[in-house]
């Protein structure tokens, strides 16, 4: 059926929703049978345009809805409710390595969703579409508080959630490419935390001095984070990924100061010099650098850095002597971190010790290193500087598009109902049905 | 220091006539709670509405599921915290609450608070912010003021060519853009149109400006031109009726009309002169209608009798074989200021007649929880009829 149609209805419900919120695509009032193309397109901070499209083909009532229908090929294919979003991809000619994180979160992220006739895999920027309509993406809910912390030298943001409070908060810290990332801390915060993310590796300190922080620096958001009035003190809990595991599992287990209500580590290692300063963690790893392969397209593999998991105590965190319940989430194909013989080394000293009733593992096969909040694009690799090594490289991060997307939206869905659980104790939870 | 119940809003930003769920979790059990919402409103009025509630045995309380036993609103009442509320006591007489800036959402504070009695002087245990927008992300607000004729003009986001609306209220509003906004949102080019209390019009308005701002919308190049419909409230309503019944005079012909609340009488004190002197004759006009018409009133109208209207201008299309393009909604309890869902009622407000400019307090008429009703279910079926008859193509297009 290749004659133009008129009046094709779409809609996305809701057209404003959080990041993590799933939503419903529909198609009215096309022609019964006809074969048509729904497309999204996104342009982000940098620039560069992102696109996902799915083939369809209407039903007897000239409808497709998103949510129950399969898409029959495109960048996702099957049932997939939010296939549009996870599956964005550069669109074809751009930059490669591009990954895409938002950095200013205070705005939504903007989605033009259309509908094509007939099943095109390319040149849309050249079609009219039938129908479009445009949807936001939000971090922080309606009445999520922004709030610069410098108190005490820190480089960190503070969201609040919206009400009186008090709330339990949680210390946010992401991995070795530095900078203050608040985008989960502000989606964590429209979920009733008090969430402060924390830039520990270029701060201002840092960048000004030239030298790394020590460990007081945590300790410092910590109590920065339990003295405010809206913060409920005794319930505060730590999560991070990739590096910031590295520095959660440290502040967990050998802190004076810091006492967790509970513990998410995602993409990471208990691997590192006991006692050992930020520094000395990051030199330690550094020193390993000769291990790192690279793969056919050139692709940085660091996952050997690590590896073998030593046997020797003063380079392993000590878990046994965690007091905290913890979460472990590992992606099976992480290529940047062994994250999956960690979690099995963690698993047996835990047990050993006798506190392994307080450890959760969560292991998703084909699942990469970066594990993020649900529903934003899979990157299997991207250019990449650690803060150590100033020239940009080509890392590999590992995962299956498919399978790494399920990964996302399962473990977020058992990241906050853990955090939940420790942090409000609920006993009896309503999960977040709307996700 | 004890951890709070958490309270959720979802969706957190909606549009105006979507629903939404108010969830309180983490509570003891069996304890009764009050939900309350608190709005200001743009005239710095502030709007309340609160219910009172028993959480079950897991702490829980759902607005959507459980049974409000008191306030202003009893029952299950999903968005009974919107359309039940009303001005906060102590506040100025017969307010009404309308959005004037559809471009920024209604902001709505929504809080739980410990008991049910005297629960304002405690200070709540939760509370989430809710924003209810009139405008979805991409529709475009155009202010029109072209050939002598004034309105705004939203179109919704999208290549189009749209299907299209004429949007008219009635005395005493001004310029009132909510209702395209929304229209737009839901896929209609929507044509807000100036015709009374602009500076530069007055009430001896004639034909010829309502045909060139059909026109207008007609010529639009993303409309459809085939596709144009009317759509009026009160003293709007009236104009729509008549312009469709003279549509082979003025040139105007819509696709269909939607008549809210209206009249075929001549209200007191705002009377359009000139070219609708003619309006004693239009009954023999009725005839000339050739297009599909949904009428809908409030059977407690206490402003104009629509009631009457509805039932004489049913009357007239039968006897002229016309009556298959009717369509008529009339709810009982139901008064004259039928807007879209969710929307607070109002029995009674402050009104500025428009030649004399005397203020009064005008009935409307109209019992809260059957005039929300009236609201919610209305505004359904205007879309839907909308939707048939302006979006359905040729060869699907049924008969009413």
């Amino acid at each position: 059926m290749d004659r133009k149609q008129c009046c094709v209805k779409l809609s996305v419900q809701p057209s404003r929703g959080l990041m993590d919120e799933k939503f419903i695509v529909l198609v009215q009032n096309a022609l019964p049978g006809s074969q048509l193309t729904i497309r999204a397109l996104h342009q982000c901070e940098d620039g560069h345009s992102w696109e996902a499209f799915g083939h369809y083909t209407a039903d007897t009532t000239g409808t497709i809805d998103v949510s129950e229908d399969p898409s029959i090929r495109g960048t996702y294919s099957g049932v997939e409710q939010m296939g549009l979003l996870w599956s964005l991809r550069p669109i074809p000619g751009s930059k490669p390595g591009l990954r895409m994180r938002k950095k200013n979160i205070q705005t939504p992220m903007e989605v033009t969703i259309s509908v094509y006739q007939g099943h095109q895999t390319e040149g849309f920027a050249d079609l009219v579409p039938l129908s479009g309509v445009v949807v936001e993406r939000w971090y922080m809910a309606p009445g999520v508080r922004r709030i610069p912390v410098t108190e005490g030298g820190l480089t960190a943001t503070l969201f609040l959630p919206s009400g009186p409070g008090p709330f339990p908060g949680l210390l946010d810290l992401w991995g070795g490419g530095g900078q203050l990332v608040e985008y989960r801390a502000a989606l964590l915060a429209s979920h009733g935390f008090a969430s402060m993310a924390i830039d520990y590796l270029t701060s201002k300190f840092t960048m000004e001095t030239g030298k790394m922080v020590d460990n007081q620096y945590f300790e410092t958001a910590y109590r920065v984070l339990q003295q405010h009035p809206q913060v409920c003190g005794s319930k505060i809990a730590m999560i991070g990924l990739s590096f910031g595991t590295s520095m959660t599992l440290k502040m967990a287990i050998y802190s004076e100061v810091i006492k967790l209500s509970a513990a998410v580590c995602i993409s990471g290692s208990h691997v590192q010099p006991v006692e050992g300063s930020v520094e000395e963690i990051m030199g330690f790893f550094q020193k390993n650098a000769g291990k790192t392969r690279f793969n056919e397209k050139n692709e940085a593999i660091w996952r050997d850095l690590l590896l073998p998991i030593p046997t020797d105590p003063s380079l392993k965190a000590d878990v046994g002597r965690l007091q905290c319940p913890l979460l472990l989430v590992v992606g099976e194909d992480d290529q940047n971190w062994p994250a999956q013989e960690s979690a099995l080394d963690i698993k047996e000293m835990m047990a050993r010790a006798g506190n392994s009733h307080l450890l959760t593992v969560l292991s998703y096969p084909n699942a990469g290193h970066l594990i993020e909040p649900p529903y934003t694009p899979h990157a299997r690799s991207s250019t990449f500087k650690t803060v150590e090594i100033q020239e940009k490289v080509m890392c590999l991060w590992g995962g299956q598009t498919v399978e790494h997307s399920r990964a996302q939206e399962d473990a977020w869905k058992k990241i906050l109902f853990f955090l939940r659980e420790n942090l409000y104790g609920d006993r009896n939870p309503t999960l977040f049905s709307h996700l | 220091m004890a951890v709070p119940p958490i309270l959720s809003v979802t969706p957190s930003r909606a549009l105006v006539d979507e629903k939404f769920q108010v969830l309180v979790e983490n509570l003891p059990p069996g304890c009764p709670v009050t939900l309350r919402s608190l709005h200001r409103s743009e005239d710095e009025d502030d709007w309340e509405a609160y219910g009172h509630y028993v959480s079950d045995h897991r702490g829980v309380v759902s607005v959507s599921e459980d049974l409000s036993f008191g306030g202003m609103y009893t029952g299950k009442e999903p968005m009974g915290l919107l359309w039940s509320m009303r001005p906060v006591p102590g506040s100025r007489k017969g307010l009404r609450l309308r959005k004037i800036n559809v471009c920024t959402p209604m902001l709505v504070n929504i809080s739980v608070h410990s008991g049910h009695e005297g629960f304002r002087d405690r200070t709540p245990l939760a509370s989430a912010l809710a924003e209810r927008w009139y405008m979805a992300p991409g529709v475009k607000r155009i202010d029109i003021n072209k050939q002598g004729v004034q309105g705004t003009l939203f179109i919704p986001p999208g290549p189009g060519p749209f299907p299209a609306l004429l949007d008219m209220w009635g005395g005493g509003a001004g310029l009132l853009e909510y209702r395209s906004a929304l229209l737009a949102s839901r896929g209609y080019v929507s044509f807000s149109l100036d015709y009374l209390r602009s500076e530069h019009l007055s009430a001896d308005v004639e034909f010829k400006y309502f045909e060139t701002a059909f026109n207008i919308i007609r010529n639009h190049p993303q409309v459809i031109p085939d596709r144009v419909g009317i759509l009026g409230s009160s003293l709007g309503s009236m104009v729509a009726f008549n312009l469709t019944a003279y549509s082979t005079i003025i040139k105007v012909s819509p696709r269909c009309i939607v008549c809210i609340s209206s009249n075929h009488y001549h209200p007191p004190g705002t009377t359009l002169k000139a070219g609708f002197k003619i309006l004693s004759k239009y009954v023999l006009f009725v005839g000339r209608i050739n297009c599909p018409m949904l009428l809908v009133n409030g059977c407690d109208d206490q402003n104009w009798p629509t009631v009457e209207t509805a039932e004489e201008v049913a009357r007239l299309l039968r006897e002229g074989g016309k009556e298959h393009l009717l369509s008529r909604l009339a709810y009982p309890g139901a008064g004259h200021l039928i807007e879209p869902p969710f929307s607070p009622h109002f029995r009674a407000t402050k009104f500025i007649i428009l030649n004399s400019k005397e203020k009064v307090i005008l009935l409307w008429g109209g019992h809260t929880k059957p005039h929300s009703d009236a609201q919610e279910d209305s505004w359904r079926k205007i879309l839907s009829f909308l939707q048939l008859h302006l979006y359905h193509s040729p060869s699907v297009k049924a008969n009413l």
